[in-house]
């Protein structure tokens, strides 16, 4: 297998998660804006991932706490099955932009697990996160929701947030009512949802606590919040107008087109309609646009170079001038001369659970269980569905520290260990030099280019032990030490 | 100096530890560069704690009109006595493993820490508690710029942080600090054994070596590399530590345990960083008898209660001393959720061997419009500027010059803890 063109490798690792040897052919013959098209109008691609789970050639799942008397794979209702079914889609997908921008969402909109089972039990705090419509009763999960909008509209999917049951466990919002306003959902949907610190006051975090009051939760009547209840239990949104508070609501930053900035008072029936307005404001607010574009040059772009103004501004404006659509606004990025300057490959930081992916990608999953790679995530810092708090994670250089550092090693060591035999036997009939096993190595690992010291010392470790002998034993030892050296050096880390 | 060799398997992959015979050698390091052996534990209350329910003012009718819920019963706080302007206080009755060490005078309650105009945002304040600058949440942490003042080299375990991210406060332009959650589980794994397995981290040191000319990020991410397979002997002595005591099952303690066994086994760390979560009870936060915040106090008394204890009884407590922050306290009314939002001043904690414990500072009194209070009497006003504790911890425990490191001189109005 020889690697696709740089322009496309890039592509395929800041809009996807690296490129597996199976998915080499559905690339080879694209260019670079057929590629772009292709993950971006993702729709033209099947959305079969799930069914392929279990099929023979895939990694595998298992039930992550098989009982006597449940020992079905769960990812509705199981927060470790989950987290085995989305680690599988972000490996197998034919749509790996959705991917990739779920988990751009799901760290926007931070919501951990734990809080959730510690309100609604375990059962139900994973469903309220990843229950994906179709067997149980209840609306989808948070993430659900997500993905099922990952390149959608914002106002909508804001909106869609602001009922979301996760998130009204999460920030509190089932509590919000008149008489005992909660600040909690009304400062985050300011301070990290869109607008950013700076750019709202305390008074507004009052009034928009206010905003919210009576957007509620309800039960269905089989609802408990025992550990493991009624699978088609659920709680849902509810309005509550006897919850509102109708007064005006003032905010120091425009709420409509003609400036104004007071939400009126609204008789409890309209009370709704609050929400909404701000809801609208804050999604065309030019900081709300600012602050995307700066979000997106790090995830896209770099993390190396602070933001470029240009690319700010333009970028902002296309978020503004398509009334916040994503998806004209990461085509935008994904072909802007930003995006292909070659200064910018191998310019961000990969997440833990970007680096798990494309590792087990590029080195192999046969006899993988899924189920195994969660415990070496945490220990990098990135358990999916528990972000450190609401502003999400740490991203960037912040990753890294000595401790996750040697988890990523070692996790590259596990997966050069699981997959010893099988590399040695893939590369038996190509290689017969040291020098053949590193350059062929090359081809399906790929880190940032090296300079010559760690070179030479990859070349030193193959030759350690004298001149290349080329029995099966020294194969299987040095291949796997290989793999294991590449994904767990610093220029793999790099995306 | 004698080198064993371990080899352990784990999950099929092999692990390898170069073991240092002897623990005397580590200190030696730090011994040799004429520091004194002292070292500073400080432990982030991550959230915003509820100050108002750890240190309760019982005698307060305010107290109880404005917490009909969550308020701590007066019967069942742990009583610590009177303070400076008369008002009586006792500790959340989860505490008894600080009231034992405030009855041994080794635990200071410093009250209504803070700084003004406090920020409620959760990431803008703990930066700020960080960079020690309430004008900037960006930039150098005041652990960070004083590991920068060390002698070089400086070693690669100065510090030991025990969570997974590096917190701002030990962020510094010079000094890495390596995290370490778990002594244990930091080796060096490989799909091989034996001899290829060692020259596996061989080789692996030599490609972290690599200063990455024009690469500064690469050579940021090597430098990670080398202090992790540079500090793993070490850190897998501390990991060996049998405590004197039984610590709690949670992480937190876990922490603690994992520091206790580096100050043990004289890995010579000057600051050690632990954190425990949970502490933005936005909702059904309890009262005295159960709920969140109790567990709360319960995993950070009963953590603190073990760690001190151990550590006494190897004779190391006199030259240890820990402080507990968290980034703003909370508003003085229960919200409708019965917990509580984010709010200004609160308490620290400094505890140690050789601390004068007792109550420092005002209690804030909870009628409104009295002057302990800001914000529309929402929230608690500071009075002890956080700075004024910082620089007496740098000034008279770690013996350097606070007012270089805090960017001003904040003497004036310290508690006088040490």
């Amino acid at each position: 297998m020889a690697r696709l063109n740089p322009e496309i490798d890039h592509l395929l690792r800041r809009a996807g998660f690296g490129v597996s040897a199976a998915e080499v052919d559905t690339y080879r013959d694209m260019s670079f804006p057929q590629a772009v098209a292709h993950l971006v109008d993702y729709e033209g691609s099947p959305d079969d991932v799930d069914e392929r789970i279990g099929r023979p050639d895939h990694a595998r799942v298992i039930p992550s706490k098989a009982t006597p008397t449940r020992d079905l794979f769960s990812p509705d209702i199981d927060i470790d099955d989950a987290r085995q079914r989305w680690m599988f889609r972000m490996l197998h997908t034919r749509r790996p932009l959705q991917e990739k921008m779920t988990l751009f969402w799901h760290n926007h909109f931070a919501t951990g697990y734990s809080k959730l089972a510690t309100d609604s039990g375990m059962l139900q705090g994973a469903k309220l996160l990843v229950h994906k419509p179709g067997i149980l009763r209840g609306p989808a999960g948070q993430v659900e929701t997500l993905r099922r909008q990952a390149l959608g509209n914002f106002r909508n999917m804001l909106l869609d947030m602001a009922k979301d049951a996760a998130m009204l466990i999460w920030l509190d919002g089932q509590s919000n009512t008149k008489a005992k306003p909660q600040e909690n959902f009304g400062r985050e949907i300011m301070e990290l949802f869109t607008v950013g610190v700076g750019h709202y006051t305390e008074p507004d975090v009052y009034a928009a606590a206010r905003v919210f009051t009576g957007w509620n939760l309800q039960p269905s009547a089989d609802y408990t919040n025992d550990d493991y209840g009624s699978m088609n239990a659920y709680q849902e949104f509810v309005w509550r107008p006897d919850q509102h508070d109708t007064g005006a609501k003032t905010f120091s930053f425009p709420i409509y087109s003609d400036g104004g900035r007071t939400i009126p008072p609204r008789p409890e029936s309209d009370g709704l309609q609050d929400g909404i307005d701000l809801i609208n404001a804050l999604v065309m607010h030019p900081e709300t646009a600012r602050r995307f574009a700066r979000k997106w040059w790090n995830f896209f772009i770099s993390e190396i170079q602070p933001p470029d103004p240009a690319f700010v501004e333009a970028t902002a404006n296309v978020y503004l001038q398509n009334r916040s659509e994503i998806r004209p606004v990461i085509r935008f990025i994904l072909t802007s001369p930003w995006f292909t300057d070659p200064a910018n490959r191998f310019a961000r930081f990969a997440w833990p659970v970007e680096y798990v992916t494309r590792a087990i990608k590029e080195v192999g999953w046969q006899n993988l269980d899924l189920n195994t790679v969660r415990s070496p995530m945490a220990a990098m810092g990135q358990l999916l569905y528990e972000p450190p708090n609401v502003a999400g994670w740490h991203l960037g250089v912040d990753w890294f520290s000595t401790g996750t550092m040697l988890a990523r090693a070692n996790f590259a060591a596990t997966v050069a260990a699981g997959q010893k035999d099988f590399l040695a036997a893939s590369l038996a009939p190509e290689v017969n030099s040291a020098d053949g096993l590193l350059a062929t190595m090359l081809d399906r690992v790929t880190p940032a280019p090296f300079d010559q010291a760690p070179q030479q010392a990859l070349m030193t470790y193959l030759l350690a032990d004298g001149p290349w002998r080329g029995t099966e034993s020294e194969l299987n030892t040095r291949a796997s030490g290989l793999a294991r050296l590449l994904v767990g050096c610093s220029e793999y880390q790099l995306i | 100096m004698s080198v064993s060799r371990r080899i352990f398997i784990r999950d099929g992959v092999a692990t390898v530890t170069l073991g240092l015979a002897a623990p005397s050698f580590l200190s030696a390091i730090a011994n040799a560069q004429g520091l004194p052996n002292r070292r500073l534990v400080v432990i982030y209350l991550g959230g915003g704690n509820d100050s108002l329910n750890t240190l309760v003012g019982y005698r307060d009718a305010a107290y109880y009109s404005r917490r009909p819920s969550i308020a701590v019963p007066a019967g069942q706080v742990l009583q610590v006595g009177t303070d400076a302007s008369g008002m009586t206080m006792g500790l959340h009755p989860r505490l008894t493993g600080l009231l034992n060490i405030y009855n041994e005078g080794r635990l200071a309650l410093v009250q209504r820490t803070g700084y003004p105009n406090s920020s409620r945002s959760h990431f803008e304040a703990s930066d700020i508690w960080g960079t020690a600058n309430p004008q900037s949440s960006t930039g150098s942490g005041w652990l960070g710029r004083y590991l920068d003042t060390l002698p070089r080299p400086l070693d690669a375990l100065a510090a030991w942080n025990t969570t997974g991210e590096t917190p701002r406060a030990l962020l510094s332009g010079q000094s890495g600090v390596p995290a370490i959650p778990n002594a244990s589980t930091y080796t060096f794994g490989s799909p091989n054994r034996g001899q290829a397995a060692l020259q596996e981290r061989a080789a692996a040191q030599t490609m972290a070596a690599n200063s990455a000319p024009g690469r500064p990020h690469l050579a940021y991410l090597n430098g990670a590399s080398r202090g992790a397979i540079e500090t793993l002997d070490r850190v897998a002595l501390a990991g060996q530590y049998t405590p004197t005591v039984v610590y709690p099952n949670n992480g937190f303690a876990s922490a603690l345990r994992t520091i206790a066994g580096a100050i043990v086994r004289g890995i010579g760390s000057r600051v050690y960083w632990a954190t425990t979560g949970g502490y933005d009870t936005h909702a059904d936060q309890g009262g005295g008898g159960g709920g969140a915040y109790a567990n709360l106090m319960g995993t950070l008394g009963d953590g603190l209660g073990a760690f001190y204890s151990d550590i006494r009884n190897q004779g190391l407590a006199a030259d240890t001393t820990i402080i507990v922050f968290s980034e703003f306290s909370r508003r003085i009314s229960e919200n409708g959720s019965a917990g509580t939002d984010h709010g200004a001043a609160g308490v620290m904690m400094v505890l140690g061997g050789s601390v004068r414990g007792g109550l420092y500072g005002t209690a804030p009194q909870l009628s409104p419009g009295h002057p302990t209070l800001e914000n529309n009497s929402g929230d608690v006003r500071y009075e002890t500027d956080f700075r004024s504790v910082y620089a007496r911890v740098l000034d008279n425990w770690l013996g350097v010059n606070s007012v270089s490191i805090l960017n001003g001189d904040f003497r004036a109005g310290a508690p006088a803890v040490f």
